[in-house]
């Protein structure tokens, strides 16, 4: 690659990469586990909860993610008790700050494509799993949740996908992930068309590499894919 | 909160306007509708070549709508910002950079929303105005189109509540929009951030709850005077 | 004195793929016929009126309507469509437009008639058909037999000479029935030319002039409804008629 880039320049740009990956997974499992949560809370019959996580969602659904982003780091620190802020200052608070954000933005949209997935279920599929035998979380772990999760699969994978290249919104507060570090090499070499060249084709490959994931999960969890293999 | 408010709301809303450059909400909503209203036809056109007949448009229009949908819009930003100054020879402002950046991005998304609802329009509707004797264009433009277009309205709100909130990216290129009026407010107080950006989070809560939620009751109110409900 | 000959079909053959669909169809309609095509799903009837105005192309011979070459190259198509009507099964109206606007759609946007004489001409066929008080309304509030009567007037509104219908009753629930082929009744009594892909048999023996029974893509019998029902000489045909009037 040296005659695209000097080697420096190529490390510290894959080591943006390695930032990118990094804070989309972090953000990605968080944003997965909130988003479970969040369902299980709106399912509650208790509607407080219920108007709790409504709100949470709007609000995720209607503030721009870079403000999210940086009402964390400009303005949640301010609250935050002070032994905690300084740890998080001495440790890169950017990325953290920045992985929450992006965490809680996507469990408010990944709540609502795992809540829709289960209402699709229809409620005949519950009621003959109970006159089966099957308890509440027996029903749920072998009939619903299977079945609305296929159903949520592809909107979730689209939404991993803009998590991914939300992920670069995090260079305004300073995380040096892939874009940052882009600016930064052509602030540095004017190699314009070369630089953000290949930090384009990194990015194309991430999302593409995902996208496979999601189009191989979705094959595998299709029923009736064996018996197809042989028409 | 409410000393903030009253003091600066006129830099929230219109930026230094009109002693210095139009800013704040008001540039927000004009790129975000500028933004939206180039990018319709050039969506339009793409879910055509989509659903073309011939192969190799089909191809292309699709390659060109992942890629675009394949990279994250701060780096289709950066792209306009350094190459359309290269192609053109012209210096091109932060606000035509972004108007730019967003009517492509959008394009490709709003081309997958429309091509959605072009396919999902009865095959039996063209049928019936070509055996009227209606031309390809007219049996799209009166017939696919209208429905396609209504059928997917609730797609094509949630495009522009996107749209708006992406414009705040200008915010990276110094366009002067909400995100960086917020911003240049934060900087001349220094220590109410807090404040300061739960102020700017209001102000697009607001605008973009209200905006989807009028935008649903009008689509409510049309299907139900066509009794599609 | 014969009636000329408005649609002619010349050794036609279809295939979907591997299907041969239509088997060597040939066949003549005179002006003011009412041609009645029957035969079990799947026998190609519906293919063979959706090749009169090339909804469907073929693959050998040729259909010729009012002169023209259908399928011929050059053809200008949206020219031929105005020349014949087509009532669909599922009657195809358009959702988004009135009554009223549906049927002034062609006459106004592709014969660029003036508005007001197409409306009212659309008047007059809405209140033909027995609809003149809904103009105002839109599809989604008539009833099916409701709207396959405005899809008859929208068809008629480019006044062609001739009507295919396509299993106009078949999506309809029983009691709506009546309304429309009442309509279709009505047409054929004024000597409109009409092929009919239907089962309705009373409406076969009524006013059809002749039958025409296909099965897997020929046509098995051409007559007129009298020997047809009366005299059933071919097996299928036997079979298909006990069919469709429930005998087992």
């Amino acid at each position: 690659m040296d005659f695209l880039l000097p080697a420096d320049q190529m490390a510290m740009l894959l080591w943006g990469l390695r930032t990118t990956v990094l804070l989309f997974t972090v953000a990605w499992v968080g944003a997965f586990a909130l988003a479970v949560i969040l369902v299980t809370v709106r399912a509650t019959e208790y509607r407080p909860c219920r108007w709790i996580v409504d709100a949470f969602v709007a609000y995720h659904r209607n503030v721009p993610l870079l403000v999210q982003v940086m009402f964390w780091y400009f303005g949640m620190p301010e609250i935050l008790p002070e032994g905690i802020r300084f740890w998080l200052y001495d440790h890169n608070a950017e990325f953290s700050l920045a992985a929450i954000a992006l965490a809680l933005g996507s469990s408010a949209y990944q709540a609502e494509d795992i809540r829709s997935g289960l209402r699709a279920i229809p409620a005949t599929q519950f009621e003959a799993a109970r006159a089966l035998g099957c308890n509440y979380l027996q029903t749920m772990r072998f009939i619903v949740v299977p079945q609305a999760l296929r159903i949520s699969l592809p909107p979730l994978v689209g939404r991993a996908l803009l998590l991914f290249k939300n992920t670069s919104v995090a260079m305004a507060i300073g995380v040096a992930e892939l874009t940052y570090r882009t600016r930064e090499i052509e602030n540095m070499t004017f190699k314009t068309f070369t630089v953000f060249g290949i930090a384009t084709v990194l990015y194309l490959l991430g999302t593409f590499a995902l996208m496979g994931l999601g189009a191989w999960l979705e094959r595998r969890t299709t029923p009736g894919r064996k018996e197809r293999r042989h028409a | 909160m409410l000393e903030i408010i009253s003091n600066y709301w006129l830099t929230f809303l219109i930026g230094q306007y009109p002693n210095g450059p139009l800013g704040g909400l008001a540039m927000t909503m004009i790129v975000a509708v500028l933004s939206i209203l180039m990018s319709f036809p050039i969506a339009i056109g793409i879910a055509m070549a989509r659903l073309s007949a011939w192969g190799w448009l089909r191809m292309a229009s699709a390659a060109l709508s992942s890629f675009v949908r394949g990279i994250p819009l701060l780096m289709l930003i950066f792209w306009c910002y350094f190459v359309i100054p290269i192609m053109t020879g012209y210096a091109v402002s932060g606000f035509w950079t972004l108007v730019a950046a967003l009517t492509i991005y959008e394009a490709a998304y709003l081309s997958e929303v429309i091509r959605a609802g072009m396919a999902a329009v009865p095959k039996g509707q063209t049928e019936a105005a070509r055996s009227l004797g209606g031309g390809y264009f007219l049996t799209l433009r009166s017939v696919v189109l209208p429905q396609a277009l209504f059928n997917v309205l609730p797609g094509i709100t949630s495009q522009f509540i996107s749209t708006i909130k992406e414009t705040s990216l200008g915010y990276v290129i110094a366009v002067n929009e909400l995100t960086f009026a917020a911003n240049q407010v934060n900087n001349q107080l220094l220590t109410q951030p807090l404040q300061v950006f739960t102020i700017l989070a209001a102000i697009y809560f607001l605008l973009c709850f209200l905006l989807s939620r009028g935008l649903s009751a009008l689509e409510f109110s049309i299907r139900r005077k066509r009794g599609l409900i | 004195m014969t009636a000329p000959v408005i649609v002619r079909f010349d050794q036609v053959n279809k295939w979907y793929g591997q299907n041969h669909v239509l088997q060597d169809v040939s066949l003549e309609v005179a002006k003011g016929e009412v041609v009645v095509v029957c035969g079990p799903s799947g026998s190609g009837k519906s293919t063979l009126i959706r090749t009169i105005n090339a909804l469907e192309p073929i693959q050998k011979g040729s259909v010729t309507l009012n002169g023209t070459a259908v399928h011929g190259k050059g053809t200008d198509l949206n020219k031929l469509r105005q020349s014949v009507g087509f009532v669909f099964q599922q009657f195809n109206l358009f959702p988004h437009m009135s009554v009223l606007d549906n049927v002034t759609f062609a006459p106004i946007r592709i014969q660029k008639r003036p508005r007001a004489e197409a409306e009212a001409l659309a008047r007059e066929l809405l209140a033909r058909v027995g609809l003149a008080e809904k103009e105002g309304s839109f599809p989604g509030f008539l009833s099916g037999g409701q709207q396959q009567r405005v899809a008859i007037a929208r068809a008629l509104a480019l006044r062609p000479p001739v009507i295919l219908f396509d299993e106009p009753t078949s999506a309809l629930d029983p009691e709506m029935v009546g309304e429309v082929l009442q309509v279709m009744k009505s047409l054929a009594r004024d000597g409109m030319t009409m092929i009919c892909v239907t089962h309705e048999m009373g409406f076969a023996r009524e006013v059809g002039d002749r039958v025409i029974f296909m099965d897997q893509g020929r046509i098995v019998v051409d007559t007129t409804p009298e020997l047809f029902f009366d005299a059933p000489d071919h097996p299928r045909v036997r079979r298909f008629l006990s069919d469709v009037r429930g005998e087992h």
